[in-house]
């Protein structure tokens, strides 16, 4: 099938008039970025971003690691005077915070910005300027609270900062502004890309991919982008609120000037739990990636899998007041969301039986990426499980606020986010770097982080049921806590060295790893389809799409529709439903005004904890920097 | 730092969670149906847990041999999965069902009022509890800090205020845990079925010394907690010796009263802890340390190495007036 979708222009040279060698190198230079630090910093490729992404995640979870090493060093003995609690606070502030915004949600964002445009069969993401911004306003964000950590103005009232503590009564200085704000620089890159990921995934699809043969991942980072775009907007409110109030005095959250405190509480957690999925719903397609590769069958339930997904999607909206249940409020209204929060073990619980009936029509291969699927299993399901302790509103007063929350929720975001996103990287690690990530280093990076995380992890249930609460600095050796505590410190610790074993495979495959090839894995999707590490311009010819899984349907050759420009950025834009191609449509050249633009967002969000007008001046230079970003250029298409 | 493997090894099973303030070591009607509860889940979440793994490792067989088309699935083996999967998320509802009824009728019964109880005011402060008993008669009501006695065998009410930030009065062996916050009141009722010491913590982060937060409860017979009430109604009782007398001078030209009451004297600061009968508790600091005479001293001269960011001061005093003071507010019974 390689007729052409649109008459070409005959004085441009178009994909289908050459071929091979020649094709592909033309067609890099179209799509590459400039050599030298003025084209890195203009790139519009989401591979690049993309790698970029990654890497800032990760090194953003070693610095939230640091800092949980720190906390377990403190608390493995009673009344140690390791650390003193202005900088416990700070630790465990930052422990949550970059964990949870720096961390999760951008990684997982991260790999969506890297494999979608590659598994849908198109050139670049859409809107990939505004992908650069949003790259460098994560960087801007998560630079200024950590520098803010490094001169001792660390944010230190928790990654949940309630009012009234986080207020300016009882958090003078400037700690809880650089939190509050740091929010704001986030959210803006989160919502940025979850736009590009909407937009990619419903109009850039190869044709032929209709709905129902979008791959899992696919789908679960489009649902997540959903998420993100109608549940981040609650947490901007709030800590806009939060400054507003600690900056020109206004009383939203002040009870004694009619405002009221739980507010916060509401606005926060209904962002706070949709969070929780938005974490884990992009690792579940990782987790399907996984299992239908090294299964050697196509998932099972695709279609059952897909809804769960749309169905946690919405009941994530429907929990948040399980995070209040010890609040005071209406005990009826409570037991409403302890139905909720447990329905929600409906979906969740199809998702894990389709992926063990896809494992059991299978053929399971024993490679590292399955194994931290396995090890995802063990430990997701046990942490899926004491959510339910949780869920209800009598034994959440037992168990809320103490170190049986601490050690439920590791299970489920290290167990069902982190052990699939390990996976994830030993999966595609090939695609990005060009070489497999070392097998028997790699073994032994699960088996210490598996047993790490549940020696370090386990005893956190007990201690909390033994009445050890949550965020304490230090305890009295009367309670008994402390056995078990030094036991939690020694497991964390393990887990924490897993990494650097991590680390090391990841630095030294990148120089000597076992070359990859095109498909390693012998994967059906189409990322596999081009070169590892694919060129700039992805695919040479757009790939059609056949089947799911179209790599293991047309085995021979992959058909291919042609007549894209070869001298200009063109792509092509699909029907939403049935990816029929459309139109041909250029997509933006590199630019610097992206960076400049987020420099300029940057300056006016920092300089706005300082003095409110920062935010009328900042509007000018950002707007200033938005003209020369949108300048209209006069694109070939728009010009015939 | 002492590696203790056998204690270790003896305190990780879920039989070894007794303790001082333990959810598994229950002496009131409250927490012991909480504890019963939570074993009821225990148990039906462990079996779907091994049940799910058994699952998951029968999987784990290879089915199919390496050159079968990993795309072709066999029909009759495609409806068998399918009618496993729909039994088995049938079964997930069911018991999710049962969790939901079972968590309702617990529910219910924890958050169940009586009528005519003693009823107590505890309002979280940065980082200590203010107790204010309440009583028909406004002459039989007083206010004391961080401990509070209650008669054995009876529900008692507590009305749960904050004056700063939201704090979270826990008591685990008697009653989950219920938040205090500004601007609010919420009320809980607990009950100790057993004479003793009970200790809880505040469970919502509330600042630097969150960690050091704690408060007693102290049951015991009926009979003994109203002595204990009069004694505590009364005012404090004068200086008796001249050791205490020239103490109570220091007490009245230093720092002190700026913070503190004494009923029965001109001392009527609000700001920290009621001091009127502070010689007859048993923790000072927010069952930091024990009520010694030497921990009393400690605590005076530097409050900020005990708790790093209490609200209480470093005073500047000799050691001659340390002593009397000491005396004086041990008198304080």
């Amino acid at each position: 099938m390689s007729e052409a979708y649109a008459a070409p222009d005959p004085k441009e040279l178009r994909d289908h008039q050459i071929g091979g060698p020649e094709l592909t190198a033309r067609l890099a230079k179209t799509w590459g970025t400039e050599k030298g630090l003025l084209g890195a910093l203009s790139t519009v490729d989401h591979k690049i971003i993309g790698r970029r992404y990654i890497i800032t995640a990760f090194l953003f979870l070693f610095l939230a690691g640091l800092a949980a090493v720190a906390m377990r060093l403190q608390l493995a003995r009673p009344e140690s005077r390791l650390i003193g609690p202005d900088l416990y606070n700070q630790l465990f502030t930052m422990h949550g915070t970059t964990m949870m915004f720096l961390f999760a949600v951008p990684v997982m964002e991260a790999f969506a910005v890297y494999l979608v445009p590659l598994m849908v069969g198109t050139r670049n993401i859409a809107f990939p300027r505004l992908n650069a911004f949003s790259y460098y306003v994560y960087v801007f964000g998560g630079l200024m609270i950590w520098v803010a950590f490094m001169l001792n103005i660390g944010a230190d009232v928790g990654w949940f900062a309630y009012v009234p503590l986080s207020g300016p009564e009882f958090s003078p200085g400037k700690r809880a502004d650089i939190w509050a704000q740091m929010i704001t620089f986030t959210e803006v890159s989160a919502l940025a890309v979850a736009v590009e990921i909407v937009v990619t995934v419903l109009k850039q699809r190869a044709p032929g991919m209709t709905l129902d043969r979008i791959p899992l991942f696919v789908w679960s980072v489009f649902i997540t982008s959903f998420l993100i775009i109608f549940a981040m907007p609650a947490v901007m409110i709030a800590s806009t609120f939060l400054i507003l109030d600690r900056l020109i005095g206004t009383h939203i959250f002040n009870p004694a000037e009619g405002g009221d405190a739980l507010l916060w509480q509401h606005l926060f957690w209904f962002f706070g739990h949709p969070e929780v999925y938005i974490i884990f719903l992009p690792a579940t397609g990782m987790v399907s990636a996984i299992i239908t590769t090294f299964s050697r069958r196509r998932t099972f339930g695709y279609l059952a899998l897909v809804l769960s997904l749309i169905a946690t999607g919405f009941l994530s909206f429907g929990l948040w007041v399980h995070h209040m249940f010890t609040t005071g409020l209406p005990q009826l209204g409570a037991s409403f969301f302890t139905a909720s929060s447990m329905l929600i073990a409906i979906p969740n619980g199809i998702q894990i039986f389709c992926w063990i009936a896809t494992l059991w029509d299978g053929r399971p291969i024993f490679r590292t990426p399955l194994l931290f699927v396995l090890g995802f299993f063990f430990i997701f399901v046990a942490g899926g499980l004491s959510g339910l302790i949780l869920a209800s509103v009598p034994l959440d007063t037992q168990v809320h606020d103490t170190y049986f929350v601490v050690a439920h929720f590791h299970y489920v975001l290290i167990g069902g986010a982190v052990f699939p996103l390990l996976g994830a990287v030993y999966y595609w690690y090939p695609k990005i770097v060009g070489r497999l990530l070392d097998e028997r280093i790699g073994k032994w990076h699960f088996w210490l982080a598996f047993v790490g995380f549940n020696v370090g992890f386990f005893p956190m249930h007990i201690t909390g049921l033994m009445g050890m609460p949550r965020r304490i600095y230090t305890y009295l050796p009367e309670m008994g806590w402390g056995n078990l505590n030094l036991l939690s410190s020694v497991g964390t610790l393990v887990f924490f060295f897993s990494f650097v074993v991590f680390l090391w495979n990841v630095v030294s495959s990148a120089k000597s790893g076992a070359v990859a090839g095109d498909n390693p894995w012998d994967a059906g999707t189409l990322e596999w389809a081009t070169s590892s590490p694919p060129p700039p311009q992805n695919f040479d010819r757009i790939p059609v799409v056949t089947n799911r899984e179209p790599l293991w349907a047309e085995r021979e050759k992959l058909p291919v529709a042609t007549g894209l420009s070869v001298e200009n950025r063109e792509l092509i834009v699909s029907t939403v439903t049935e990816a029929r191609a459309d139109i041909r449509e250029t997509s933006p050249e590199p630019s610097i005004w992206p960076l400049l633009a987020a420099i300029a967002t940057g300056v006016t969000f920092i300089a706005s904890i300082f003095t409110p007008w920062a935010v009328v001046w900042g509007s000018a230079i950002v707007g200033v920097a938005l003209i020369a970003w949108f300048w209209p250029k006069g694109a070939k298409e728009d010009e015939a | 730092m002492r590696l203790r493997i056998v204690s270790i090894a003896s305190l990780v099973p879920l039989a070894g969670c007794k303790g001082w303030q333990s959810a598994l070591d229950t002496h009131g009607p409250g927490a012991t149906s909480l504890e019963k509860l939570f074993w009821i889940f225990l148990f039906i979440l462990t079996v779907v847990w091994i049940l799910t793994m058994l699952g998951l490792l029968v999987a784990l067989r290879a089915r199919r041999d390496a050159a079968t088309d990993p795309l072709a699935v066999d029909a009759t083996r495609e409806r068998t999965m399918t009618r496993t999967v729909a039994t088995l998320v049938g079964l997930t509802a069911v018991t999710v069902l049962a969790l939901t009824g079972f968590s309702y009728a617990y529910q219910k019964r924890l958050f169940d009022r009586t009528e005519n109880v003693l009823t107590i005011k505890v309002t979280g402060h940065q980082w200590w509890w203010q107790v204010d008993y309440e009583d028909e008669q406004p002459n039989r009501t007083f206010t004391t800090a961080n401990e509070i006695h209650i008669p054995v065998g009876e529900p008692v009410r507590l009305k749960l205020e904050a004056s700063d930030v939201i704090h979270s009065f826990w008591v685990p062996s008697l009653m989950g845990k219920m938040d205090n916050i500004p601007g609010r009141q919420n009320v809980i009722e607990l009950q100790a079925d057993r004479e003793g010491v009970y200790r809880g913590q505040c469970a919502e982060f509330c600042g630097w010394q969150h960690a050091h937060m704690a408060m007693l409860i102290v049951a015991k017979p009926k009979a003994e907690f109203e002595n204990w009430k009069n004694q505590q109604i009364a005012s404090a009782s004068p200086p008796s010796d001249d050791a205490q007398k020239r103490g109570e001078q220091v007490f009245f030209t230093s720092p002190c009263v700026m913070c503190h009451s004494v009923r029965g004297t001109s001392a009527g600061g609000r700001v920290g802890p009621d001091l009127t009968h502070v010689g007859s508790r048993l923790t000072l600091a927010a069952g930091t340390l024990q009520n010694t005479r030497g921990n009393l001293a400690a605590w005076i001269v530097d409050p900020q190495r005990i708790k790093p960011g209490t609200n209480m001061p470093l005073m500047q005093i000799n050691p001659q007036d340390l002593d009397l003071l000491v005396s004086y507010l041990e008198g304080l019974k």
